[in-house]
């Protein structure tokens, strides 16, 4: 037992009582320290990749970005606890590897149980690596639903671009690289885990490296390159010819 | 199936009424004077239990020309056209069976006797079936007022149901269960404010529970209601959320379904404020114009969108519970703007009767 062993944490909520309340329990835990306290998913963000914490304590519903979608971003992850009042993300939050889930209002028993739990995950040393929790977010999102944002870690702090907006996607390495007007955003993730996410009705894989939205599409040209409204030329590979066709006939 | 032919109970009840024109139809027989009185019985009874049946087809007449304005010639000339025919083939009935029973010894030319009673016949035949006319239009007439009055009813109890869901998605458990963690919370920092939210929290549930009953409230009521609801958020969001309320006197005292702008109110918490790192400021505006009045409920939204779902659920419940109210003379006007959210009800001034 290493009781000598202290830990970080941060708290994330964008309810200035509700993070208040946190804190306050908190405080009967000599051996966990609140490093910083965030009001929303961004701001989340960088606190983690600044004060790599051991404990998250993470609200679901914030502006900007929800609980999860600030997860996906998080470099290291650390040991999270869901606080929220829904019930309906518990089962979605232990796929993306949660520690507990807490339903406010919440008794101060139940607060030192998830607090065990989330010493015992850290102290384990178990981290997850960054991007390994996007994937399974991604897929904890249930069938049907597509994502209407995606956010993207960058030097200076978040960036959020909703999907409306994406002209194009292009594969990178291990990254993709999300085109949306004069912006371009690279992101931790494999094309395809992005493709699942991305609503079929609107965007077409047109190559193995490449997503185009539909609408952006002003023709194909030789059946080889997809032209778009701004002028950029995309590759299309026989496949994708073949799906545009299929699209276009709908 | 033809409604008399369908039950027993029926069909016996409508030969026995054929029973007195039975015995009609034998004097008015033996009135020329050919028959006797008891052959124009023993021809009259089986004629009558033939036309008894034959007159039942005039109902698929019937239910096929039904009687509406302005189809008059058509239907009279299809019932004249049938009236013909059965007393036709009742005749040519009546001559057969004279025939059948002339070959009895003690009815001898009976057939030959029976050519000066054809004409009666015949006439009696298109009365007959005039009648059965008759009576058929008022059997189907009774029917379609009894289908009208069973929807009515039917439609009653959907609009009843469509009433309760509605209230029952009014109000949302995870408002009380955040509430509730404001008060925890303000318990031990500040307990004089934790006091003040129960308060309200109650005063909320209170008004909303006792409305439930009601048709109608005044509008002026309804807003207060959603004050109250938006202070209850105030203290959860704090500078985040800022309210403006702009309700005309005249339009506040127009009737409207309890509970109705909660939803929007609540969306407006939800999908606008609750998705801005800022926050910002909740409309609600109400005018009187022409007999009808509109309420708005506007708030800003989030450039980027927000994550969360289920928007579409509480409107849909507004646009339900309005059609089962009002039925085409209301209706929910959703404005997705730049930056900003509207959410307008129409309804007549004047409550639904």
């Amino acid at each position: 037992m290493s009781a000598a062993r202290t830990f970080t944490a941060i708290v994330v909520d964008d309810e200035e009582l509700a993070r208040g309340l946190l804190r306050e329990h908190l405080a009967d835990h000599p051996e966990v320290e609140v490093v910083a306290e965030c009001a929303n998913g961004p701001e989340a963000v960088r606190a983690v990749g600044e004060h790599r914490p051991d404990l998250l304590f993470l609200d679901v519903q914030m502006p900007g970005l929800d609980g999860f979608e600030t997860l996906e971003l998080l470099d290291p992850v650390p040991a999270v606890v869901f606080v929220t009042a829904y019930d309906r993300y518990a089962l979605r939050a232990f796929e993306v590897h949660a520690v507990d889930y807490l339903l406010k209002p919440y008794s101060r028993e139940r607060f030192d149980t998830a607090v065990a739990r989330a010493e015992a995950r850290a102290a384990g040393g178990e981290r997850l690596a960054a991007g390994a929790v996007s994937a399974v977010a991604a897929s904890a999102r249930g069938p049907g639903t597509f994502a209407t944002r995606l956010a993207f870690r960058e030097r200076d702090g978040v960036a959020v671009v909703p999907v409306r907006a994406v002209d194009y996607v292009k594969a990178e390495d291990d990254y993709v690289l999300v085109v949306a007007g004069e912006r371009r955003h690279l992101r931790h993730e494999p094309l395809a885990a992005l493709e699942a996410r991305l609503d079929p009705a609107r965007f077409v894989r047109v190559h193995r490296s490449w997503i185009v939205a539909l609408d952006r599409l002003v023709r194909v040209e030789e059946g080889r390159w997809a032209v778009l409204a701004s002028g950029e030329r995309l590759p299309v590979s026989r496949t994708g010819a073949a799906r545009l066709r299929e699209r276009m006939a709908r | 199936m033809h409604p008399v032919l369908a039950r027993k109970e029926r069909l016996g009840a409508y030969l026995l009424a054929w029973g007195p024109v039975a015995a009609i139809a034998a004097y008015l027989v033996s009135l020329p004077g050919s028959l006797s009185l008891g052959e124009s019985a023993l021809l009259a009874v089986p004629l009558s239990v033939v036309y008894a049946f034959l007159c039942l087809s005039s109902w698929y007449a019937c239910r096929s020309a039904p009687l509406t304005r302005g189809r008059l010639a058509a239907t009279v000339g299809v019932h004249a056209a049938g009236a013909g025919i059965a007393a036709a083939l009742w005749t040519l009935a009546a001559v057969t069976l004279a025939s059948l029973l002339g070959t009895f010894p003690s009815l001898s030319r009976l057939s030959e006797r029976v050519a000066p009673v054809v004409p009666i016949l015949f006439v009696l035949g298109v009365l007959l079936y005039a009648l059965s006319v008759a009576f058929h239009y008022l059997l189907l007439s009774l029917e379609s007022s009894q289908a009208a009055e069973r929807r009515v009813m039917e439609s009653k109890v959907l609009a009843r149901e469509a009433e309760l869901e509605a209230l029952k998605a009014q109000l949302n458990p995870h408002f009380l269960f955040n509430s509730l963690n404001s008060v925890s919370a303000l318990t031990t920092t500040a307990p004089s404010r934790a006091r003040e939210m129960t308060v309200l929290l109650s005063e909320f549930l209170r008004t909303s529970l006792s409305l439930g009953g009601k048709a109608s409230i005044p509008l002026g009521e309804e807003v207060a209601l959603a004050r109250r609801f938006l202070a209850i958020e105030k203290v959860r969001f704090g500078s985040r959320l800022e309210v403006e309320e702009e309700v005309a006197p005249e339009a506040a005292a127009v009737p409207v379904p309890p509970l109705l702008l909660q939803p929007l109110v609540e969306n407006a918490v939800r999908h606008g404020i609750g998705a801005l790192v800022d926050g910002g400021r909740i409309s609600i505006r109400a005018r009187h114009q022409g007999g009808r009045v509109r309420i708005a409920v506007e708030n800003p939204t989030s450039a980027e969108g927000s994550s969360e779902r289920g928007a579409g659920l509480g409107l849909t419940n507004v646009r339900r519970r309005l059609a089962a109210l009002y039925g085409r003379e209301a209706e929910l006007v959703v404005t997705p703007g730049e930056g900003t959210f509207l959410a307008e009800v129409v309804l007549p001034a004047e409550p639904p009767a």
